[in-house]
């Protein structure tokens, strides 16, 4: 659905992308993460149309972004960032104004609008000025735009930045419903989301892909993988190299504090090393004041991949 | 096609729903409305050579408010979807840059003309009441609009440019008066300097859209204007494809 090879955007002084390939094939639900500045808005803006790319090719659905823009452009519903906007114009008026732009035919206009009323439970307020609504409900207002002409493909920059918890939920709820039967690329800072949601995730930073794999394979491969922590009260000498020959341990530290010493071992992702603890704990005699598993989490990924350069 | 009326619909709309809106067209009523009714007193006052037309297209009380209106039918064109960023989701749908600028260009012209079109009233109202004819013919009628709808689409594409320029309203319509005024003295040269040679007469009698008018309300209709005036317009409206281009890629 989505080719991309070598694409780049260079500005004044600056590139913001360099030279980014990656897929996404139909179906599939593509979590974009990346700091802020990474260059994930930038990418969006060139497979909308919005941006020529300075080198490098793209493709929707098979239409080349740039030589054939306005034919690849009805394949993708976006919505940009921050959602603007016409506050002067009424929720119906403003989806039916988009969806006859959009090429939508004249005889199906209102019962498109009507659907995408439906599906972003907008119904109540479709007479509403836009002006006059909550944050959370021009959200759902942006996407209903987004889906207006049925799109295959959708583009969501960080549909939930700025929400509260409950708004989070409802918009994120209303993408998973959509994502059944299209094409989602969406971009976010909020990595439960992605966990939740995505097939897959691209991670993006200073303008190059660091990672695009699934979440779980993300965790399992990366050295971030896992922690167990533990406390014991007046630890015997050897604990230290007790807890750093058990199998998968890849790193030990150690902290005292007056008469109790805490330890955190790193491991990988594949190996649980509580039970071997416990063991060790048992035949040594430790007093062991707390034992602490702590699974890796996307956030850590996140986290190693994009700091640093 | 269809695409481009549904933009060409919201562009009128948005003036519509705008209250700037109402209020330009009312000051432009009463203004016009005393211009048309000084023209009449001026008349008035004795035997004069000028027709009711020619009086109320030749004067200050004409050209100010005339030139006052640009700015604030165009300033919001672009700057507003710049600030506003609607300019993206106007953009990334799949209708062509061109589309837009045209869309954008007609919408205003089209609310310029509307502020025009009561002024029709005033020439009737007048024939019905004196019997009089206001014109000595048709063509001074014709010319008279003519010229309107010309200069009109000049000065709104150069506000359509100011305001692609800017993302601030007041920005545009600072821009906007000050290139209108700038063609308008340019113009005006004509009657200031001394006895100037036969080429720079020739070059300012282009500017002078105090000229044009004073030809074309008597009926003298020239094609020198006529051309100008349209391949200027055009040539602003490519300009003006590319400075929103430029911006919109800028971003």
């Amino acid at each position: 659905m989505i080719d991309v090879v070598n694409l780049t955007k260079r500005y004044a002084g600056f590139t913001a992308v360099r030279e980014i390939s990656f897929q996404v094939q139909r179906g599939e639900v593509v979590g974009f993460l990346g700091p802020n500045g990474a260059g994930k808005s930038t990418t969006m803006r060139m497979l909308t149309g919005y941006l020529p790319p300075s080198s490098g090719r793209a493709s929707i659905a098979g239409f080349d972004i740039f030589e054939q823009s306005i034919e690849a452009r009805r394949h993708i519903g976006y919505l940009p960032e921050s959602t603007p906007l016409y506050h002067d114009m009424r929720v119906h008026e403003y989806l039916r104004y988009r969806a006859s732009l959009k090429g939508v035919e004249a005889s199906k206009v209102k019962e498109r609008v009507g659907d995408v009323l439906e599906m972003c439970d907008l119904r109540e307020k479709e007479r509403a000025l836009i002006g006059t609504l909550s944050k959370g409900q021009r959200q759902r207002v942006g996407l209903a735009d987004a889906l207006v002409h049925d799109p295959e493909l959708l583009i969501l920059d960080e549909p939930t930045i700025g929400l509260d918890p409950n708004q989070i939920r409802q918009v994120r709820e209303l993408i998973k419903n959509l994502a059944n039967r299209r094409t989602v690329l969406i971009s976010t800072h909020i990595l439960p989301e992605v966990e939740m949601m995505c097939s897959r995730v691209v991670v993006i930073h200073k303008g190059r892909i660091r990672a695009s794999d699934t979440a779980e394979n993300l965790l399992l491969k990366h050295r971030a993988a896992g922690e167990i922590r533990l406390e014991v009260h007046q630890p015997p000498q050897n604990t230290y190299a007790q807890l750093a020959a058990l199998r998968g341990v890849k790193e030990v530290s150690e902290k005292m504090l007056g008469e109790e010493c805490s330890f955190l071992l790193r491991t990988d992702a594949e190996t649980d090393l509580t039970e071997a603890v416990l063991q060790l704990a048992q035949t040594g005699k430790w007093s062991l004041r707390s034992l602490l598993r702590r699974k890796p989490t996307l956030e850590d990924v996140f986290v190693d991949l994009t700091q640093g350069d | 096609m269809r695409t481009f009326i549904t933009l060409l619909g919201r562009e009128v709309k948005s003036f519509l729903y705008s209250p700037i809106a109402y209020v330009v067209l009312f000051f432009f009523l009463i203004a016009t409305g005393f211009n048309f009714y000084s023209g009449v007193s001026f008349l008035n006052q004795g035997p004069s050579e000028v027709t009711v037309v020619e009086a109320a297209f030749n004067t200050v009380l004409f050209w100010f408010p005339f030139v006052l209106i640009f700015p604030l039918i165009t300033m919001r064109t672009y700057a507003d979807e710049f600030r506003m960023g609607t300019i993206e989701t106007l953009a990334t749908a799949p209708i062509s840059d061109s589309q837009i600028v045209l869309s954008k260009f007609l919408g205003a012209f089209i609310f310029y003309i509307l502020l025009w079109a009561p002024s029709f009233l005033y020439f009737t109202a007048f024939e019905q009441i004196t019997g009089k004819a206001a014109a000595v013919a048709a063509g001074a009628y014709g010319g008279s609009y003519l010229l309107l709808l010309l200069l009109g689409a000049f000065y709104v594409a150069l506000g359509c440019l100011a305001s692609a320029l800017t993302n601030e309203q007041i920005n545009a319509a600072v821009m906007t008066f000050v290139a209108i005024f700038g063609f308008f003295v340019t113009g005006l040269l004509g009657f200031i300097l001394n006895s100037p040679s036969q080429a720079v007469r020739d070059l300012i009698s282009y500017f002078s859209a105090v000229e044009h008018m004073a030809d074309f309300s008597r009926g003298l209709i020239d094609s020198r204007p006529l051309v100008w005036y349209i391949s200027m317009t055009s040539f602003i409206l490519f300009l003006n494809l590319q400075v929103f281009q430029y911006r919109k890629w800028k971003a």
